[in-house]
């Protein structure tokens, strides 16, 4: 494939990455979708509506999110690194962000597109629960009413995130469906959405789903690398070399790399769940899938031969989806972006390793990311430049965790 | 003519019955849907089975769970479909169901397959007219009827582009919703069919929701065919194996009611 001129001008005005994406959905969801693009693109016209965006970000979120230089990290790492190599390692903080996670960027862009669109009703899925209680959040701080949608495997393993949006004042529906984890909770979310077309917005939590959402949940994310670019320019006066980020369905890293993607000498990485190996159960759609159609849209999904969906697997509830947002799906056929995996395991060595050096307990997906960090570090030179996502806090974690280390709370 | 087109050509409105392949195993579907022609089903709508039933209602959820939980593989789909045509060769067979197992080995492999299975129609849910490159053009170059759908939702502006490579016949999903929850009111589907079949000349055929004698007449009265699903499906979960005895005596009391109905009109 010939390299277009912007990686950037995606995706085209149907909704598709190259042969990805699109609006696969039932004709009863097909008017709203339309609606929606309507809704969307006159929004992102519109300065008021970037403004109103942007004061919320400052002053509710708490943006900009700092940019960390993990000084004792990249010195564990080099402990183990060749002579003369070892990258330095730097984390997009937004793990600091109101709620505790990136989710809650996309939360507000959305919200305010569904009160211009007069919607009276928000839905939303969850599979960790961030992205419930971001929504939550965002339905408690305008007054509108909130189901969440949530597979019951998930209800259990995070408990404090259920509690978090009962007091935000949510209903949280439990998925027994299926897998009973994010894809369920989805199927049931959408179910919901074809049933009450007439006053609801479906929040959804990725930068997966019909036209428009990967492209608005893109852009509603992409603050994420334009701070993080500017930051790096104004404190050390150059790009980073390697961008790191973890993925399940991709929006904290399609929120990273988005900005960059035209800045040639910027390579970046996409960290898929590898679970328990990527020759048993595990959420590594680009590494374990094949292309297929899902939830409104197409991309690499597991699946067996006859396009029935597999289940997936991570130790993080946020990674634990069979399929990935299609603009993944594109970077990764043509190349742009490359792609790897990290295990439960590894992810839970990244985690411990990065609460040790450095007093921060990241979420167990951002330690996926830092798992292929720390490979990757020792691969490069000392005056190179890592810039990580570290898109969630850990406090979620600590019981799934401790069970995992064999600890009792 | 076609077979489908026979079907609506007939004296009285379509019955068009809906069971989910495979469902309670791929060795029991036969039976059920002789039992649904035996009754007087005049079109067959058989549901390909997949993991997330995105349209569905708890009832067909269920119906996929246990087919794909008895094994039931696409080639086992062909297989019943090819065995029901040699069985009832005047019957038409329509396939329904979600796009990913239908465009996982190419749209043109399977239209191929489905059209050696003697199928004569396919309703794919996840693939409205933007997206019909998919799968549209396929079916149509082997001879298949694409179904298309339309619903509470679709406009004036946008029905011509639901009609545009449409054939066979209509769905007109009178539910905003789900398969198998709430009746739409009489009077709304009056209107949606009047308006429908302003538009075009291929059969308009009702359902969602469809589930007594009575609400199958009354839509018998205005459209041009029945679909009923739920109920069945319902009934399937309910007997399992021995689900085709249950089955015809229902089918035959949606028939005898949708004959009568034409009847009254005539009278």
């Amino acid at each position: 494939m010939n390299a277009p001129n912007s990686f950037r001008a995606q995706p085209d005005e149907t909704g598709h990455f190259g042969p990805f994406g699109g609006r696969y959905v039932a004709e009863t969801l097909m008017p709203l979708i339309l609606d929606l693009d309507k809704a969307w693109q006159a929004a992102k016209a519109d300065p008021a509506f970037q403004a109103e965006f942007e004061d919320l970000l400052e002053h509710y979120v708490g943006r900009p999110s700092p940019l960390y230089h993990a000084e004792r990290l990249t010195e564990a790492l080099r402990e183990n690194a060749p002579e003369g190599m070892g990258a330095q390692v730097w984390f997009k903080r937004d793990e600091l962000n109101h709620t505790g996670a990136h989710k809650i960027n996309n939360c507000i862009g959305q919200i305010l597109l569904a009160m211009r669109m007069g919607k009276t009703r928000i839905i939303a899925e969850t599979g960790a629960g961030q992205h419930g209680v971001a929504t939550a959040t965002v339905c408690a701080r305008f007054g509108l009413p909130c189901v969440i949608y949530m597979g019951a495997k998930d209800i259990v393993r995070q408990q404090p995130n259920v509690f978090r949006m009962k007091l935000l004042g949510a209903e949280v529906r439990a998925c027994e469906s299926g897998s009973k984890s994010l894809k369920d909770a989805m199927n049931e979310a959408m179910r919901d959405w074809v049933a009450n077309v007439h006053d609801t917005f479906y929040i959804i939590g990725t930068a997966a789903g019909p036209h428009p959402y990967p492209e608005l949940v893109r852009d509603f994310q992409s603050v994420i690398g334009r701070e993080a670019r500017a930051q790096m320019l104004s404190r050390i006066d150059r790009l980073p070399d390697l961008l790191v980020a973890a993925i399940g369905g991709g929006s904290n890293a399609i929120g990273l790399f988005h900005p960059f993607l035209d800045d040639a000498d910027v390579a970046m990485l996409g960290v898929e769940a590898a679970g328990h190996g990527l020759d048993k159960q595990h959420a590594a759609s680009l590494a374990g899938g094949a292309p297929g159609i899902l939830h409104g849209n197409k991309t690499y999904l597991l699946q067996d031969e006859d396009g029935q969906i597999d289940e997936a697997h991570s130790i993080s509830a946020g990674l634990d989806y069979p399929g990935i947002g299609p603009e993944h799906s594109w970077l990764h056929s043509i190349g742009r972006v490359e792609y790897t995996s990290a295990t439960d395991t590894e992810a839970l060595d990244a985690f411990q390793l990065l609460c040790r050096t450095e007093g921060i307990i990241p979420a167990l997906e951002p330690s996926h990311a830092i798992a292929a960090v720390a490979r990757r570090a020792r691969e490069m030179k000392r005056d190179q430049i890592i810039l990580a996502n570290l898109c969630g806090r850990g406090d979620k974690d600590i019981f799934t965790v401790a069970e995992a280390l064999g600890v009792a709370i | 003519m076609t077979r489908l087109s026979n079907a609506f050509a007939k004296a009285h409105p379509a019955l068009v019955a809906f069971v989910t392949a495979g469902d309670p195993t791929p060795a029991d579907t036969a039976a059920i849907l002789d039992a649904l022609v035996a009754g007087g089903a005049d079109v067959i709508e058989l549901g390909m089975p997949f993991t997330d039933p995105m349209a569905d209602g708890p009832a067909i959820q269920a119906a996929n769970i246990r087919s794909l939980g008895a094994g039931t593989r696409t080639a086992d789909i062909l297989s019943i479909a090819k065995a029901f045509r040699a069985r009832h060769p005047e019957t038409p067979l329509v396939l329904m169901g979600y796009a990913n197992p239908m465009t996982i080995r190419g749209a043109d492999w399977f239209a191929a397959a489905a059209k050696d299975a003697g199928v004569d129609g396919v309703i794919c849910v996840d693939i409205p007219p933007e997206e019909d490159a998919a799968l549209g053009p396929a079916l149509r170059s082997a001879g298949i009827d694409l179904i298309r759908l339309a619903t509470p939702t679709t406009d004036a502006a946008r029905l011509p582009a639901v009609l545009d490579g449409a054939s066979g016949f209509l769905y007109y999903v009178s539910v905003a919703g789900i398969t198998g929850k709430q009746q739409a009111a009489q009077a709304s589907i009056e209107d949606a069919v009047a308006r429908l079949k302003a538009a075009t000349d291929i059969p308009v055929a009702v359902g969602f929701g469809v589930r007594t004698p009575e609400q199958a007449a009354a839509i018998a009265r205005v459209a041009d065919g029945v679909v009923v699903g739920s109920a069945i499906v319902e009934l399937v979960g309910a007997h399992g194996k021995d689900a085709p005895a249950p089955v015809r005596a229902y089918i035959e009391t949606l028939s005898a009611a949708i004959r009568g109905a034409r009847q009254e009109i005539a009278a």
